[in-house]
């Protein structure tokens, strides 16, 4: 044993080396990761049934799904250190990702290595607090989805064979990509998007402790461009705090900047992008001497300038159909038939962008067709 | 002798001459320590290049611009090589993922833990970090944007990544939601005509306001081809006066020919005359969609209204067919022959 204990007290100031970051550059999502499960932002449910399983030996192979940054991967990561505590976390948990090659032999080779091994005997705990390391390991297969269904069948028999030894946990955003062998071997948690009071209460907790200074509407705005993915919201506050706290001197974070840094098209923008569409614009009532003017514009060729036009400022695609999208359905005066006929059009358009098509003749698709279907 | 646009390239952020709320942005964060991962969007020739060399310098100083050019070899899963150009310099490290095809997964994996994995040994060095540089980044598979996930928030410490993409619809959210999104919109006329101005003071000549109206017309928001343009023009007449004559690149003026031949005659020989063209076209490396929306816009501006919309919604359609389709050319005369009958059917409805 003594042979060992250089090479791995190395090893050990090794990595605590490597991985020390100033906490001051650290991403926030990672700073502000849930230490506990309690710590979870929503998802009672989910939280309520893991924390049994604390006082509990006994955990089922888990299947987490739901859209992103909803908490998947910081309930397992969470749950797995008030598990094992920060000494056996090392030895007791495998993590793979979509940045690991998770080929078929790696399936093969790694996972399986691993998950034979009987776990090894419990380390005390160096930070004197008593963590039930219960009497297994845990495999965690985040992102799952992106696995091959070959790397996927192979896992079946293994999840089954070492079931006394290991557990696994698959996170993945699409439930319908994980085979059904593997799905039905696990018990299932869905995360479902955050809702904006829980969203709030995080994102005010991450402002205070930054000592940052967030009013109501800058918040209202993250919550309402990141649509319940707290990851989102984070990264975009931190990222607005940056450019308030660099420019001397610092001022104070504005709903806008969120918007820009979101990549969001401005409302500006879209109104008139609709208006050559010939959609009305509540706006434009007030501005009745440009009215007769607008109306002899239109037909194709101004749709086709505006589209140009739209595409030199370099806004994204499916942003703008996005915003598009949220217009048209919530216009007040469009009738029923237009706008499912807007809504069949710009489904097509997203699925076609999805497929890489191009995003000028897209838009202008569009563009032509809402034309016809509004007016 | 290198050409204007590398030679009059700006090298640092103060000397940008448009978009300096973004080059006060970028200055603040590279002097703020704190620097994010980055995601670069916008048309081509609006430059954002020359924006993310700035901000290397910035980051850096002068160091970056010792450039070397390697040639990797990476070897995929099933043991074939791939060849893939790096240009790297101590600091930072740039790769074109798109030219490994299929297998530009494999490449990201790699060389970015490699990379992440080493400290910066420069004691000298201005940051901790290195950058990776991704071009056209809008062309990754989903599995090496998959890949990218993990590590842009693992390997903070040692690495920033910046990725440079013409449209941010082909990437997937996690990877938008872990960037701080930059935007460079296509220069104005107006900021388009003082950098114009800007370079030929520099080559010592004087450029006649209208000529530089002309160029920026032809080159629609573009202005590497603006730029490019000016220096072909300056070589072919060296005072610029009188009447300018921008060349349009061979293959346009072949589409407008295409163009032509479908609007003047629709029959079946006429197909076959156009699909030698569209052979000629693809055989010179044109992408399939530019000879597809160039030849559209052309015919697009000689029929009368109620075609227009028509004819631009087969296009759109038959474009995303050819994306998901293996061969171009299929689609491209699907689209001729079904713009033909339509007008044809409208010439006999008129009668």
């Amino acid at each position: 044993m003594a042979f060992f204990q250089p090479k791995s007290a190395a090893s050990v100031a090794k990595t605590t080396q490597k991985h020390t970051v100033d906490p001051a550059l650290q991403p926030w999502v990672e700073k502000y990761r849930p230490k506990t499960i309690d710590d979870v932002s929503a998802q009672e449910h989910t939280v309520a049934v893991l924390r049994k399983t604390l006082t509990s030996t006994n955990l089922p192979h888990m299947l987490f799904y739901g859209p992103p940054g909803t908490g998947k991967t910081s309930t397992i990561l969470a749950l797995s250190r008030q598990l094992f505590g920060p000494d056996n976390f090392r030895n007791r948990v495998l993590e793979l990702n979509a940045s690991d090659e998770r080929g078929i032999s790696i399936v093969r080779d790694k996972i399986k290595n691993f998950a034979r091994q009987t776990p090894r005997a419990q380390a005390v705990a160096s930070d004197g607090k008593e963590y039930p390391c219960p009497p297994y390991k845990i495999i965690i297969l985040d992102e799952a989805d992106s696995m091959t269904q070959d790397a996927q069948g192979a896992l079946r028999r293994i999840m089954e064979t070492y079931a006394r030894i290991t557990r696994f946990c698959l996170v993945c955003n699409y439930v319908t990509r994980i085979i059904e062998p593997l799905a039905s071997r696990c018990s299932k948690f869905r995360f479902t998007p955050l809702d904006a009071g829980s969203s709030t209460s995080r994102l005010a907790f991450i402002a205070d402790a930054e000592h940052i200074q967030v009013d109501k509407p800058v918040i209202d705005t993250l919550i309402s461009t990141s649509s319940g993915d707290l990851r989102r919201a984070i990264t975009y506050l931190q990222s607005a705090s940056r450019l308030s706290s660099s420019t001397t001197p610092p001022t104070p974070i504005t709903p806008t900047d969120i918007q820009e840094i979101a990549g969001v098209v401005p409302d500006s923008v879209v109104n008139d992008f609709a208006a050559v569409l010939g959609i009305d614009m509540e706006e434009s009532d007030s501005m009745a001497v440009d009215e007769p003017k607008r109306t002899q514009q239109k037909g194709f060729d101004p749709i086709q300038k505006k589209v140009k036009e739209l595409m030199r400022e370099g806004y994204s695609a499916t942003q703008l159909l996005t915003q598009l999208h949220d217009l048209i359905v919530l216009h007040p005066t469009l009738n029923a038939r237009a706008k499912s006929k807007c809504a069949l059009v710009l489904a097509e358009a997203d699925k076609a962008l999805c497929d890489g098509a191009d995003e000028e003749l897209w838009i202008l698709e569009v563009a032509t067709r809402v034309h016809k279907a509004v007016s | 002798m290198s050409l204007w646009v590398d030679k009059f390239r700006p090298r640092a952020l103060d000397d940008l001459h448009y978009h300096q709320g973004l080059s006060a942005r970028l200055k603040s964060l590279a002097a703020s320590g704190d620097f994010p991962h980055m995601l670069f969007y916008g048309p081509s020739g609006a430059g954002k290049k020359t924006r993310v060399t700035c901000t290397l310098r910035q980051l850096f100083g002068a160091g970056v611009e010792k450039l070397k050019i390697d040639q990797r070899v990476f070897l995929s899963p099933s043991k074939r090589k791939i060849e893939v150009n790096i240009v790297q310099s101590n600091f930072h490290i740039e790769i074109t993922p798109s030219e490994a095809g299929n297998y530009d997964r494999v490449v990201i994996q790699e060389l970015l833990k490699e990379i992440a994995q080493t400290q910066q040994v420069d004691l000298n060095a201005k940051q901790r970090f290195k950058v990776v540089i991704i071009n056209e980044a809008d062309s990754l598979s989903r599995d090496a944007q998959a890949a990218l996930r993990r590590t842009m928030e693992k390997y903070m410490s040692n690495m920033r990544i910046i990725l440079c993409a013409n449209s941010t619809s082909r990437l997937i959210a996690p990877i938008k939601s872990r960037c701080l999104l930059m935007r460079v919109a296509a220069p104005s006329d107006e900021e388009m005509q003082t950098v114009l101005s800007y370079v030929a003071r520099r080559a010592y000549f004087d450029l006649p306001p209208e000529a530089a109206q002309e160029i920026i017309k032809d080159s629609g928001g573009n202005l590497r081809k603006a730029i490019l343009v000016l220096e072909a023009l300056k070589m072919q007449s060296p005072d610029l006066s009188g009447p300018l004559t921008i060349a349009k690149p061979d293959w346009e003026t072949y589409c407008q020919k295409v163009a032509v031949l479908i609007v003047t005659e629709q029959t079946p020989a006429r197909v076959m005359e156009i699909r030698a063209k569209f052979y000629e076209l693809l055989s010179h490396c044109i992408p399939p969609t530019v000879i597809l929306k160039t030849i559209a816009e052309a015919v697009v501006s000689q029929v009368d209204e109620t075609l227009k919309a028509e004819i631009m919604h087969w296009a759109a359609f038959y474009e995303v067919r050819m994306r998901i389709g293996s061969k171009k050319i299929f689609h491209l005369e699907a689209w001729v022959v079904k713009v033909m009958s339509l007008y044809k059917v409208r010439l006999f409805l008129e009668f």
